[in-house]
């Protein structure tokens, strides 16, 4: 039986929306306290460190996301845990955020001068009091406008997701598109509603380079 | 009455105030950087209380030298003791050590985001455990010493290079240290500011800071060092007084340099 589209339709993405905006601020969150922790091993002057900071990035950013999330959402089931789509879906993408982010990231510690890290060691700051004070403030700044654009991504990452069954907004998409069989129309207002949730993004991550590159105050 | 000043070229060197007391001791110290040898056989020692200038060729090993004082630079071979702490592979030996001992750098190094009191109360709130009104305490009495106390809430980025670098003197010796290093302070800087802070390093000298200045002042090192070393190739060839070393250079390498740099 076809369902005209009607309203309850419209309200029935809508509401998916929140669960794509949910799971976006968990892999998000998720993702930049794992990515922290990879950015400094990757910055580490310990070597085993950065080699397996190194290896996790690669893994990650050598392999499909949507494999990732097969993985988690299939592989816990064989080694015998119960979960569920959500939260796969939220461990697979705060794994994949984590990597992007801690590579961005270090990037960014990098790029402050060496002289600072110096100059901070030459007052007696240990490493977490350098970092803390002197660098992480610093690469902050430059990681400002590269970590919006990256969450512009992660959000539209999200929408693999429904593949593994989770409800979100490309999935409610789907669910009302087999109802009512208007994929143009479904597709269109889906799109529209992840377009309102990352053209601000990507404007402000534009804003912000270009302030960055703007002459120091 | 006044003294009268028998030998006018030591007006500013009252041998007094340095004791016998070696604060620094390098023997037989050598630094690679990979197949390079920076730092062949170095042996110096610094009573406490004496400023020296270091000069040399570019490349030479001048900054290597100080900065293995404070370990941002690790030596290979030898022993490098500071006010009776031996440099090890320890990390503590290294922050006790950088506790004492003060750097000011060529390119001044503040941090951008702070400002010029944030940059002074760093590390004697996060080093010391000073709180922040002690800190700010601190930070204003050595702004004053460095005459830029009506700068305390800027930003660096705000500062004349000359404003920058006395900051950077200041933020140092708000750690109270023992011993100052200064890794060619006045080279960075437009020729009209050199001497605001040469005048800011001779009161830090009149004091009775013990001080390690790597510098191409050559007027700064007759009225101020206690001793100049000439480095070449990794190595100290020579050191003497001022006044000899200018007079008499004994080495062909040293005469060679100071023909190149001083005005004939
Ligand atoms: N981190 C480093 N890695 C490799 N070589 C270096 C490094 N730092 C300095 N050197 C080399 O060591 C030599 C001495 O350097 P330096 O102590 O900075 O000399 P100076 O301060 O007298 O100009 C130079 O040839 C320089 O190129
Ligand atoms: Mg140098």
């Amino acid at each position: 039986m076809i369902r005209p589209f009607g309203y309850n339709e419209f309200l029935f993405i809508l509401t998916a929306a929140q669960w794509t905006l949910a799971l976006s601020a968990i892999a998000f969150l998720g993702g930049a306290i794992v990515g922290l922790g990879i950015a400094l091993a990757r910055t580490s002057t310990i070597k085993p460190l950065r080699l397996a900071s190194t290896s996790y990035i690669q893994l990650f950013q050598g392999t499909p996301l949507l494999m990732q999330l097969f993985l988690v959402f299939f592989g816990a089931t064989v080694l015998g845990f119960d979960v569920n789509p959500w939260a796969a879906a939220a461990l697979g993408l705060t794994l994949n955020a984590s990597a992007f982010l801690g590579e961005i990231w270090r990037g960014c510690i990098q790029a402050v001068p060496k002289g600072q890290w110096e100059a901070a060691g030459a007052l007696g700051l240990r490493y977490p009091g350098r970092m803390m004070y002197v660098i992480l403030p610093q690469a902050a700044k430059i990681a400002l406008p590269p970590t919006v654009g990256f969450l512009v991504q992660l959000i539209k990452s999200t929408s693999l997701a429904a593949i593994i069954g989770f409800t979100e907004l490309t999935r409610a998409g789907q669910i009302i598109n087999n109802a009512t069989f208007k994929p143009f129309l479904v597709f269109s207002i889906v799109a529209a509603i992840y377009f309102a949730m990352c053209w601000p993004l990507s404007l402000l991550s534009t804003y912000l380079e270009r302030r960055l590159s703007a002459p120091a105050r | 009455m006044q003294p009268v000043a028998v030998n006018p070229e030591l007006d500013h060197v009252p041998a007094h105030h340095i004791g016998d007391r070696v604060i620094i001791a390098m023997e037989g110290v050598q630094k690679w950087f990979g197949d390079f040898q920076v730092l062949k056989d170095i042996d110096l020692q610094v009573r406490a209380g004496e400023r020296i200038v270091v000069c040399g060729p570019s490349g030479s090993g001048k900054s290597t030298l100080i900065r293995c004082i404070n370990q941002l630079e690790q030596h290979q071979k030898g022993r490098i003791t500071v006010d009776g702490v031996e440099l090890g592979r320890d990390l503590r030996t290294i922050d006790t050590v950088r506790r004492e001992v003060g750097m000011v750098f060529q390119s001044f190094n503040l941090f951008p985001h702070l400002t010029v009191l944030g940059n002074c109360m760093l590390a004697p709130m996060k080093v010391r455990g000073a709180s922040k009104a002690e800190a700010r305490a601190i930070a204003m009495k050595y702004l004053e010493r460095v005459r830029i106390p009506d700068q305390a809430d800027k930003y660096p980025g705000q500062l004349s290079g000359g404003q920058q670098q006395r900051v950077a003197i200041a933020r140092a010796l708000c750690m109270n240290p023992k011993i100052m290093l200064f890794d060619e302070p006045t080279s960075a800087l437009d020729p009209e500011m050199v001497k605001e802070v040469l005048d800011t390093m001779i009161g830090l000298a009149d004091d009775g800071m013990t001080m390690l200045c790597v510098t191409h002042e050559m007027g700064f090192a007759r009225s101020v060092a206690d001793r100049v070393i000439f480095m070449d190739r990794g190595e100290i060839v020579e050191q003497a007084p001022p006044e000899e070393f200018f007079a008499n250079p004994k080495s062909e390498r040293t005469r060679n340099f100071l023909g190149q740099i001083l005005p004939h």
